[in-house]
């Protein structure tokens, strides 16, 4: 599987680390429920899924791409926090 | 139809004419008292316990393709005892005594095979936690015994013991592991359900989960509604999705894990061994061919099949550790789907929906877990309390933080494990 990176292309994935379900982080004070969501519950969809990885043989961004989990395809790839992200 | 040797001699007299299908092929009926979804290893022994222990035989297994083409049908088949966490030592500990009088109890050959499970350190650190998990193991009231370098180096001489980066330092031994014919675990149970009168529907995928008042009433299959008093979930990776038809989220992300398989060859390796520095443990079937894989493909994947950068850490940890394994072909490799909780270790617990019972979260390691859990989940759904030896395996565990079994030390988050 190849990654494409917003600054260095299409790159292996072994480059990448994978960092799991992109999620918004709750404030520290949004309560037991809130953080058990985050932390915890998933989804887990056979399907598009947004999600960050972290380029760290590469130029060390962190990306949010958005993965097919049954196909592997790939139909999006930006820089985590910036313009596109969630 | 029962087995026994003089049947098979019979048998063979009289050119094999006698044999019958193991199970019926029922039409599901329109309700029953429980319906366990997923006709894999769990939901099968749940299925016979539930009749076996508890008396209760009107119940569907409910299965969207075949019997046991799931992870049951895909594991490595490595039986064992050897977890260090309260929660996990009980249960496995439990699992394990029913493996051993299993075959006697489905009249069914699983090929239960107890030829000990040995796990390499290369280090005065991994040798340290080696030592304490023998002794969380004896505690428990299993076996175990930690070998010197010499004592490796006796029992499998074909190691390369003095590799320059991991040299073995020794190895924890577990007698009482090995493995156990996958396929033939969820036909043993199968058969012993459906002659007890479980109806085992297969082709049968449920799509919906009815529940009015907070209370489950059946479920939407692509065979036609069934109502149900109570419902079980045993559906592995796929258990999310299952799950979600409830209204559920469960702290489960589904990823890959990988197995391969090499021609047949002669009796070489005797045990199950694993490696403690890369990612690689083996076994040789009865047929001869060697068996082995290592850890999943790390990322959420429902694609049932692995990738290369996982087979090829497999293949160099394999090669380190036993540089014999070069010469041998691979003939096949595949994938599974496994539900991988944050700690690592599986739920039996109820849903928060009334008549809704969780099975899931068995990770890489639920092939042996198969007579516990289905003998702890019928108890759970029997008498809507939790079995002693199950009762660490809790839903809650996470929200808490409390009872956490975290095996490998690495935090309870996703993707560590
Ligand atoms: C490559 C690999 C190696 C492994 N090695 C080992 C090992 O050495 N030792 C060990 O202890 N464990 C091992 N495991 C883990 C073990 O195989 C699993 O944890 C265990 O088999 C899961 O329980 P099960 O048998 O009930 O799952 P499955 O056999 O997967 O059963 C779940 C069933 O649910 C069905 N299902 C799903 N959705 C629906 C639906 N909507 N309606 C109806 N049915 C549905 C599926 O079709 C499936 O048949 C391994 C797993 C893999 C993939
Ligand atoms: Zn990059």
């Amino acid at each position: 599987m190849r990654l494409p990176c917003p600054i260095c292309g299409p790159r292996d994935s072994r480059e990448f680390i994978y960092r799991g379900t992109a999620l918004d982080r709750p404030a520290p004070d949004a309560g037991t429920e809130a953080w058990e969501e985050y932390l915890h519950l998933r989804d887990n969809p056979a399907g598009p899924i947004r999600e960050f990885w972290y380029h760290h043989a590469g130029c060390t961004a962190w990306i949010e791409v958005t993965r097919n989990t049954a196909t592997h395809e790939i139909s999006d790839a930006v820089l985590a926090g910036g313009e596109g992200a969630a | 139809m029962r087995f026994s040797a003089a049947r098979i001699l019979k048998e063979g007299l009289t050119g094999n004419r006698g044999w019958r299908p193991h199970w019926r092929s029922p039409e599901p009926k329109p309700d029953y008292d429980i319906i366990i979804v997923g006709g894999g290893g769990h939901g099968l022994a749940t299925a016979y316990y539930l009749a076996r222990t508890h008396g209760l035989t009107n119940i569907a297994v409910l299965e969207k393709g075949y019997l046991g083409g799931g992870n049951v049908g895909r594991n490595t088949t490595i039986v064992r005892a050897n977890y260090a966490m309260p929660g996990n030592t009980e249960f496995y500990s439990h699992s394990l005594k029913l493996w051993e009088g299993l075959e006697q109890d489905l009249n069914y050959n699983v090929m239960h095979s107890q030829r000990g499970v040995i796990n390499l350190f290369h280090s005065d650190g991994q040798r340290d936690y080696a030592v304490r998990r023998a002794n969380a193991m004896l505690i428990q009231g299993d076996d175990a015994i930690i070998l010197d370098r010499d004592g490796v180096r006796r029992m499998l001489p074909y190691l390369d013991h003095d590799n320059a980066r991991f040299p073995i330092y020794g190895g924890l031994y577990h007698p009482r592991g090995g493995t156990a014919r996958h396929d033939a675990v969820a036909w043993g149970f199968a058969r012993g359900a459906d002659m007890r009168g479980v109806d085992l529907i297969q082709n049968c995928e449920v799509t919906g989960i009815d529940i009015e008042h907070g209370r489950v009433t059946g479920v939407q299959t692509t065979r036609g509604p069934i109502r149900a008093k109570k419902i079980g979930l045993a559906a592995a990776g796929r258990s999310s999705q299952v799950a979600a038809m409830a209204g559920l989220r469960l702290p489960i992300e589904s990823n890959i894990l990988q197995a391969f398989v090499t021609e047949g060859l002669k009796p070489v390796i005797d045990n199950v061994v694993t490696f403690g520095m890369g990612h690689f443990y083996i076994s040789q079937s009865d047929k001869g061919g060697l068996v082995f894989g290592g850890d999943l493909d790390y990322y959420a994947s429902y694609a049932a099949r692995g990738n290369l950068p996982a087979a090829e850490h497999v293949m160099e940890a394999g090669m380190a550790l036993m540089p014999m394994i070069g010469k041998a072909k691979v003939l096949r490799s595949w994938g599974g789907i496994v539900d991988m909780t944050p700690d690592g270790s599986p739920i039996i617990d109820k849903a928060p929906v009334d008549g809704l019972y969780l099975n899931c979260g068995w990770c890489y390691g639920g092939f042996k877990a198969t007579p516990g859990s289905g003998h702890t989940f019928a108890h759970l759904i029997a008498t809507d309390t939790p079995h002693e030896a199950a009762a660490g395996l809790r839903l809650d565990r996470f929200a808490s933080g409390i009872g956490l079994m975290d095996e490998e030390g690495t935090g309870s988050q996703h993707n560590l494990h």
